[in-house]
């Protein structure tokens, strides 16, 4: 019975035969653990439909109650939180493991001829999965996620030409509000979903018709007239079927993957939902999720005579070049070993992501909102112009922004030694005049608060004797 | 022989005709499908593009309620919300009360990247958490990153009712 339910399928469909084919197509023997990432990719992909599916049954993308549902998901809803965590760390999983996928691809020159295609499909996926990255935290629908949309349309809108018409397309109007919410599920849940279902298809399709890249070999160099002659060539001496042969590796690190994307989860829950999306509560301080941490940091770090032409024009050029790969050179040298460019590159790329990752968790241009006052101990005084100079420290907004012993903010230099540093007139200067980043307070402070606040940075010396 | 072969001739002739009329016919078709299920939804998509919002007076408090100098957050809805926008509906600006009866209403949003700018009284000073943005109190940029001053509302008082309008 169940042999002639099979050969009926077979017969109607011709599906059995195919996938038998497809999954047993020949792969070159050497394809190991460094072929994993891609797989690893579609993986974390699949566990965000899937969980996108499950939050969807639940979530409902109105501006008015999208906060509630998510409250209702995470509070009270059987697995609800773990839902949420699954999207969320599959999100992170996703991003990581695309960028990982990639960096693979470039170092051992995979993108060369014949899979020039296959590597300008990766491209825009990747631009896929990070829009969907950031158009997943807005729908996270708190008072970060509505600022969030703001900067988004704010950096859209310094745009030339048609910036306006970009922002507004973006809030759904001329500024967050009913229409947002919506415009963003649309393209988090229908569009980009659509898009990416179609080129990871298109994706799978070209690793099928050209074959899995063989581990690239020093010497061994593509040339374009005989690469197709050779692969098939090797293929035969000693290629082995995707099935088994290849595929338990991606289905192992696959295994590891989803089970530590659950295991966090578990652990950490999901992100945490801020205040209600109210855009009238100002005292917000909005963060984009970690992937994009990095490009926070380095809007926050760009000389200010260039921002508009590097929020527009950088991020079109990186894409470009990005696309542009294959097509410059797709042949000779594949090994890592005889192109120490391509390793330079890709560790200039993480250590300049890594640097600004970092800056941008630290945030250190970002005024303390909520420093510490000065102790009595830390200004050395109960009275007199150097107590009176550092109250005025702290209530005119000098502490926002400079440290003093450990407390206050980072804007500014650390002024705890400024008095071995600086003279009387230079402070006058400073504080009378302003610098790029300090303001003028010339007109805020009198002449008597001047002096006090003097004195006080006057006393501030270093402590090693 | 050579008539034979000039009869098929004329018949391929007709059939590549009848072929390329049947090609011209499927795309007019494939575009008039289009252009009729597109062009409304394509409307539809980029309505807010061509949808100017009403100016609106909205009040924000009576003018007893602000002190001559100093500078506070006031709250009132947009323009023209939708019926489900909720709270995000709300909107709110920075509102100085200059003298007697004239007011400056700042827009809370930044100028480098829209994040909400925070009113440091004793400072006199307009901070923005994100990028250190400084604006005095004029809203004139005093320092970081912000390209332009703070925007401003238009204000008025009317019967006892400091008006801010909105066109958002």
């Amino acid at each position: 019975m169940v042999e002639k339910i099979y050969q009926w399928l077979e017969d109607r469909t011709g599906l059995i035969s195919l996938i038998g084919k497809v999954a047993k197509h020949p792969v070159p023997s050497g394809a190991r653990w460094w072929y994993v990432f891609g797989s690893a990719t579609l993986c974390a992909f699949i566990i965000q439909v899937a969980s996108g599916i499950a939050l969807a049954l639940y979530y409902i993308p109105s501006a008015d109650e999208a906060y509630v549902t998510l409250q209702t998901i995470t509070q009270s809803t059987t697995f609800g939180a773990f839902a949420r965590a699954l999207h969320y760390y599959g999100a992170s999983a996703m991003v990581l493991m695309v960028g990982i996928h990639m960096a693979q691809v470039f170092l051992q020159g995979s993108y060369k001829f014949p899979r020039e295609m296959n590597w300008l499909t990766g491209v825009l996926l990747l631009g896929f999965t990070l829009l969907m990255g950031f158009t997943g935290q807005i729908l996270r629908w708190d008072q970060n996620a509505v600022w969030t949309a703001v900067v988004a349309a704010k950096q859209a809108s310094r745009a030339p030409l048609v910036g306006g018409w970009l922002s507004t397309l973006i809030l759904g109007g001329p500024t967050v509000g009913g229409s947002t919410l919506s415009r963003i599920f649309v393209v988090h849940v229908f569009l980009i979903p659509a898009l990416v279902f179609a080129f990871v298809g298109l994706h799978l399709l070209l690793v099928l018709r050209h074959g899995i890249s063989e581990p690239p070999q020093p010497g061994k160099k593509v040339n374009p007239q005989t690469y197709r002659k050779e692969y098939e060539a090797a293929l035969k001496k000693d290629g082995v079927p995707f099935w088994p042969d290849a595929i338990w590796r991606d289905m192992v690190f696959a295994a590891a993957m989803t089970i530590g994307i659950v295991i966090l989860a578990f652990v950490f829950g999901p992100p945490e939902l801020g205040h209600p999306p109210d855009p009238s509560l100002i005292d917000a301080n909005p963060r984009p999720d970690w992937y994009l941490i990095w490009y926070f940091a380095v809007l926050a770090l760009l000389p200010h005579g260039i921002e508009n032409f590097f929020m527009i024009f950088a991020p079109l050029f990186a894409g470009i070049l990005l696309i542009l790969f294959p097509f410059i050179s797709n042949h000779g040298e594949r090994s890592p070993s005889r192109r120490p460019w391509a390793v330079a590159v890709v560790i200039m790329v993480v250590v300049m992501i890594g640097a600004f990752w970092l800056a941008g968790v630290k945030s250190d241009w970002s005024p303390n909102f909520d420093p510490k006052p000065l102790s009595v101990e830390v200004i050395g005084a109960d009275s007199g112009p150097i107590f009176k100079g550092a109250h005025l420290f702290e209530v005119k907004g000098c502490l926002n922004c400079h440290l003093i012993e450990g407390d206050g903010g980072r804007r500014g230099p650390d002024l705890s030694e400024v008095g071995d540093k600086l003279s009387a007139n230079q402070m006058l200067l400073l504080i009378s005049n302003g610098a790029p980043n300090m303001p003028s307070y010339a007109s805020t402070l009198t002449p008597t608060e001047i002096d006090e606040i003097i004195a006080f940075l006057r006393s501030r010396h270093s402590r090693v004797k | 022989m050579s008539k034979q072969n000039s009869i098929p001739a004329v018949t391929d002739a007709k059939k590549i005709s009848r072929r390329s009329f049947f090609q011209r016919l499927i795309f007019a078709l494939a575009g008039l499908m289009t252009a009729a299920v597109g062009i409304p939804l394509v409307g539809f998509i980029f309505r807010p593009l061509f949808k100017k919002p009403p100016s609106v007076w909205r009040p924000v408090g009576k003018i007893d309620s602000f002190k001559i100098g100093e500078t506070v957050a006031v709250t009132f809805l947009q323009s023209s919300p939708l019926p489900w926008a909720g709270v995000t509906a709300k909107t709110a600006a920075w509102l100085r009360r200059e003298s007697t009866d004239n007011f400056t209403a700042f827009s809370t949003s930044c100028t480098h990247l829209g994040c909400p700018v925070r009113w440091r009284s004793e400072a006199q000073l307009f901070m923005c958490p994100c990028h250190g943005g400084v604006y005095d109190k004029d809203g004139s940029v005093a320092a970081g990153p912000p390209p332009l001053p703070l925007p401003r509302y238009p204000t008025r008082v009317t019967k006892d009712q400091v008006e801010i309008l909105v066109t958002l």
